[in-house]
């Protein structure tokens, strides 16, 4: 392959979806081969074919709509709180002795298994489900602020202090700014976590869109409907990671 | 080039005789620290003065307290005895007179090079197209037209050092603070900086005190050099560089440069030697972890 083919911005878009339909071929092989079990694995042509089904009959875009929807707003409260959390905890010392430590095991936590004391908090609807989506992306968020925020170079600490900085400003004009990429990490952890979690409750307690159509799917062993909506889950995924990043450009072009 | 005299003269410890039209008065500073292995003085009795337009190079081995120094004469140190005082005005935190400029690299990487520049006119509250303007006249001052919409990530390190001196100076502070600001630039491009230091501070008569380790750089720069001592750091020698001006980096070849900087070698090495050994003897101490 010529160096200026590799060079090309194209190219490694076009290498990860080539890849990607390489893989995709190699299961159909596998499965038509009998080395993966169909009743397992549906092939992924059968699971192409079940599309139109999907969205014709299962309603999949309202219900794509529905969890898409529900991460918006599990993925604002996540911010919202994550980040002012994370902000608190380097703000205030005692607080952050006191606390991070227990915010680090709550991000590590299984916190799906909750859901029963929030059914019976909010009752078996939406806002359940953006609750849980909203615990579970909660520490993640916290923790990579008060990571970015702590790891602000000293110097450009310095910089501040010597132009005179309010504690203000000194947060605005250089620490927030100086934490943005950690901060986005954690953002996309969080909201990782909580599309998991929104579309794992969705899929527990029978109610709402993409996780609830996956249940129904999966109750009716239709394997091919099943991966179909598991894809339009990766789609919202990749709507997230595709705002993030557009988000973190907008507010941090470089660096 | 006339041969120049090599005038020095040792500084004696405690306060020293103030300068009357002294814009920088640093008046017997001594800065300990309290360590795991007891209290350690890091300066002692320091005193100094820097008169308008003057430049300034203090020089010392590693260790003896020159950062320190540089941190409290900035303001960002407390807790020493002494005084600072800046046009008479006793500095008790960070002083708008006084701009400093770091040895770390500090430009802002989120921000272009001209907003670098324009921070500290964007913090004094001045209007955009007005900010805009004066940083511009700051960057081309530094030698960087054409690289305003530049972010610091596809700068050098020199050009990065220079934007750092760009948006110091656009504060226009009575007293420009350098923390060996070109330590981590190879020694070409530290020749070639020194002389666009040179040529800023000829047209702005900007006074500058410079804390190096840099002996080359500091007779480059400077109209007097202070050397100080291994811990604690002292003032050892004031040496007055008669070197004329306007300068370039083609002084390094003087006879007289040589001397100059054979004759603050000898009062450094003592020093240097010192340091080492004593770092060396911690090392060991410590099974070789510093």
């Amino acid at each position: 392959m010529s160096a200026s083919v590799t060079k090309a911005r194209w190219f490694p878009g076009v290498l990860g979806f080539g890849s990607f339909i390489g893989a995709v071929l190699l299961v159909e092989l596998f499965i038509r081969l009998g080395l993966i079990n169909r009743f397992i694995v549906p092939l992924p042509s059968d699971i192409v074919l079940a599309f139109p089904r999907v969205v014709i009959e299962e309603e999949v875009f309202r219900r794509f709509l529905l969890t898409a929807g529900e991460a918006f707003s599990a993925s604002i409260l996540v911010t919202v709180f994550g980040v002012a959390g994370g902000v608190l905890l380097y703000q205030f010392r005692l607080l952050r002795e006191a606390t991070e430590t227990w915010v680090a095991a709550v991000a590590a936590a299984p916190l799906v298994l909750i859901y029963p004391l929030y059914l019976v908090i909010f009752g078996r609807n939406a806002t359940t489900i953006v609750m849980m989506g909203f615990t579970a992306g909660l520490a993640p968020v916290m923790l990579k602020t008060l990571e970015g925020l702590s790891g602000t170079r000293r110097v450009l600490i310095n910089v501040g202090r010597s132009f005179n900085l309010t504690p203000w400003q000194q947060f605005w004009k250089i620490l927030f700014p100086a934490a943005l990429p950690t901060i986005f990490v954690g953002m996309r952890l969080g909201l990782i976590f909580s599309l998991i979690n929104i579309v794992g409750v969705e899929f527990l307690i029978n109610f709402g869109g993409l996780g609830q159509l996956i249940n129904e799917l999966a109750e009716r062993y239709d394997l091919a409907g099943t991966y179909a909506a598991i894809s339009f889950v990766i789609l919202i995924s990749i709507c997230v990671f595709f705002v993030t990043e557009r988000l973190e450009r907008w507010l941090r072009p470089v660096g | 080039m006339a041969a120049a005299t090599v005038l020095t003269a040792a500084v004696p410890p405690g306060p020293a005789a103030a300068t009357a039209n002294a814009i920088l008065a640093v008046d017997n500073i001594t800065k300990r620290f309290e360590t795991p292995e007891g209290v350690v003085t890091a300066v002692e009795g320091v005193s100094l003065s820097v008169t308008p337009g003057e430049f300034v190079s203090i020089i010392g081995p590693s260790g003896c307290g020159k950062s320190t120094l540089f941190n409290i004469i900035g303001g960002l140190l407390d807790g020493y005895d002494g005084t600072v005082k800046v046009a008479g005005d006793l500095v008790r935190g960070p002083h708008p007179a006084i701009g400093m400029i770091f040895q770390e690299e500090s430009t802002f990487p989120w921000r272009t090079v001209i907003d670098n520049v324009a921070f500290p006119l964007e913090i004094a509250g001045v209007a955009k197209s007005e900010r805009y303007d004066k940083a511009l006249h700051f960057v081309s001052l530094v030698g960087l037209d054409g690289f305003e919409r530049r972010y610091p990530a596809e700068l050098s390190g020199g050009m990065r050092q220079r934007v750092s001196m760009a948006r110091t100076l656009a504060a226009q502070p009575k007293i420009m603070l350098m923390d060996e600001p070109f330590a981590a630039l190879d020694e070409q491009t530290r020749l070639l900086l020194g002389d666009k230091v040179l040529q800023i501070q000829q047209q702005l008569k900007q006074t500058t005190l410079l804390i190096t380790h840099n002996i080359t750089e500091a007779v480059q720069l400077s109209d007097r050099i202070f050397v100080m001592t291994y811990r604690p750091g002292k003032l050892k020698r004031m040496v007055k560089i008669d070197l004329p001006r306007p300068r370039t980096s083609e002084i390094v070849s003087s006879e007289a440069f040589g001397r100059y900087v054979a004759q603050i070698w000898g009062d450094l090495r003592e020093e240097a030697s010192r340091g080492m050994r004593a770092d060396e003897s911690a090392k060991l101490h410590h099974g070789g972890h510093s």
